[in-house]
């Protein structure tokens, strides 16, 4: 069992056209250590959804991205107001998102929900306030 | 993985003096400074020509057949790329070029306009389908499709499998040339495709379209061009030919022309290699929906922006707006809804994982942690004066034992620093002090 190759990218809250930077790079380290396309796409798109969510809700945040041999976890982490109610935020189409951001095209309330649908398991750790980390996991 | 890739953007190595513009403005990462000279990694080029349009000594060139050609073929048919026809200032009629070609040495013209027009009669019916994964992403540009099958293994079967007009037109020329020529053999026959780009004359040499070539060979707009101004001149007014292509056909040497043909509002269209790059890439992660076709042309301005034309693409295209004002819409429109089999590509694009690192995930995954480490220590001013595009191709370069650390310039000038502060007593630079000193304070009175 080889070590877990490790990268850490800080999202930055102030612009969306930057918002999907760090999902691109893991992609492209992921080609590189020859990942299978199923798995590159499942752990690009909820990285993905997951940035996003940062910029619109959070001023952004860290992405921790751990490869390893059979498993790749992802762990996003933020400073911003938390989740209220992680049931409810769960829901295809539930989004407090305000109507700007929805106007740019985000906000439909698909992240949370395609976070969960492309990844083998997802932890949501939350505090009102304080912030919020979610931990998701893909394995081969 | 595929080595044997023919390309057609090649270096000329006594003009390259190894600035590093190409360098920076290749897409995938596949040039390097070695030596003072640019060298391109075949696996990596994508034959986008970007480095011939970029570079200031023009030291980089696209390979292609010249008009001798010609020479080789008992019968010989032009394809003109619709993108010829916006080469030609105070132009106003097609029918001057097409005879023009044929004044040129060409036996015979079937305009690749044409063809385009008969893809697109195929796209409507293609992507109203129910079983095919959307948004669909037109085959046209062999830069796209290739950057695809490199780089986004998911959209990989998004490609439409029709053939590209030029492969159709080809098609047609030589069942159409066996018709009226039954005597001739098939090495008799020569089908010239006129290119506005390297990407199509490395389409046709890498047979994309699978063992069914009909292309002979590929000649450049620009040769075609400047052979076409002698002859062109030489005649009189009035054009003794006529084409037969239509605004629809010819709306495909630019951006939009294609996607706005399939009269389908939920089409994007999008040029420039790096717009095209940011559009997959959020095709990728399932970002942009509602869209049931993707038009992406590499060149700025579309086919009109290749690497082998003359004019300015958007010249080009405003010539191309007053030319086909006069044109029908779409006279090589195919009635019914039935696409022939033989119009559909037998190959279909294929995931090329050109980039990993290793075939053994474990070496593979050693050599990131390497590749992270060296990065970490880089000075991350991507200057390229190393021979890399970034510090961090620099730093895979180092891995893969392509290059040396010694070759980064800001890590060498600390070293020389460093080295000098130790020397600093024998050093040339503390003995002009002194004398630098008395002139600061003389000022200018000993100039």
């Amino acid at each position: 069992m080889s070590e877990a190759v490790k990268f850490h990218f800080d999202v930055d809250g102030s612009d969306f056209s930057s918002a999907g930077a760090a999902s691109v790079m893991v992609k492209k380290k992921l080609r590189q250590l020859g990942y299978p396309p199923e798995v590159i796409r499942k752990v690009s798109i909820a990285m993905y959804e997951g940035e996003i969510n940062m910029v619109i809700h959070a001023n952004g945040g860290t992405a921790d991205v751990e490869v390893y041999d059979n498993e790749i976890v992802i762990i996003l982490s933020d400073k911003g107001p938390g989740i209220p109610n992680i049931e409810l935020a769960m829901q295809e189409g539930y989004s407090t998102a305000r109507d700007n951001i929805r106007n740019l095209g985000f906000g439909a309330g698909m992240g949370l929900p395609n976070m969960k649908k492309y990844t083998d398991s997802m932890e949501i750790d939350t505090r009102i306030g304080e912030g919020t980390t979610i931990t998701m996991r893909v394995s081969l | 993985m595929k080595t044997d890739y023919k390309h057609s953007v090649s270096l000329v190595s006594d003009k390259c003096k190894g600035c590093t513009t190409c360098l920076k403005r290749c897409p995938t990462e596949a040039i390097r400074i070695r030596d003072g000279h640019a060298v391109i990694n075949s696996i990596r080029c994508i034959d986008c020509g970007e480095c011939i349009k970029v570079c200031p000594y023009k030291a980089k060139k696209a390979t292609h057949d010249d008009l001798s050609v010609l020479g080789k073929y008992k019968y010989t048919i032009a394809l003109p790329a619709p993108s010829l026809y916006g080469q030609f200032d105070n132009l106003d009629n097609i029918g001057y070029i097409i005879r023009g070609l044929r004044d040129i040495g060409f036996d015979d013209v079937f305009e690749v306009a044409c063809a385009a027009e008969m893809v697109t009669a195929y796209t409507r019916h293609y992507i109203n389908r129910e079983d095919i994964p959307k948004p669909v992403i037109s085959s046209a540009c062999p830069t796209i499709s290739r950057l695809i099958s490199m780089n986004y293994p998911s959209l990989c079967e998004n490609i439409m499998p029709i053939l590209p007009p030029v492969d159709i037109a080809a098609f047609l020329a030589y069942q159409h040339a066996k018709e009226v020529h039954p005597e001739l053999s098939d090495e008799e026959i020569g089908i010239i495709f006129i290119s506005p780009c390297p990407a199509k004359v490395s389409y046709v040499r890498n047979s994309f379209a699978g063992d069914r070539n009909y292309i002979s060979a590929t000649v450049s707009v620009r040769d075609v061009y400047f052979a076409l101004l002698d002859v062109m001149d030489k005649r009189g007014e009035e054009p003794l030919d006529m084409t037969d292509s239509g605004m629809i056909g010819i709306g495909w040497a630019s951006t939009g022309g294609e996607s706005s043909a399939i009269l389908n509002e939920r089409y994007l269209a999008a040029d420039g290699i790096e717009n095209c790059i940011r559009v997959l890439d959020q095709i990728d992660n399932s970002d942009i929906t509602n869209l049931d076709f993707i038009e992406l042309n590499a060149c700025s301005g579309g086919c009109v922006g290749g690497a082998m034309t003359v004019a300015n693409p958007y010249i080009a295209q405003a010539r191309l707006q007053s030319l086909k004002r006069y044109l029908p819409v779409s006279p090589n429109r195919p009635a019914g809804a039935w696409i022939p089999d033989e119009f559909f590509n037998e190959k279909g694009v294929e995931y090329n994982p050109y980039a990993r690192l290793s075939a053994d995930r474990h070496t593979a995954m050693r050599m990131m942690s390497e590749i992270e480490e060296i990065t970490g220590c880089l000075p991350g001013l991507d200057c390229g004066s190393c021979g890399a595009p970034t510090c961090m191709a620099f730093a895979e370069d180092i891995v893969k034992n392509e290059t040396t650390a010694d070759e980064c310039t800001v890590i060498m000038r600390e070293l020389f620093h460093e080295y000098i502060q130790e020397k600093k007593h024998e050093s040339i630079l503390e003995r002009l002090k002194p004398i630098q000193k008395q002139n600061k304070e003389t000022g200018g009175e000993s100039t």
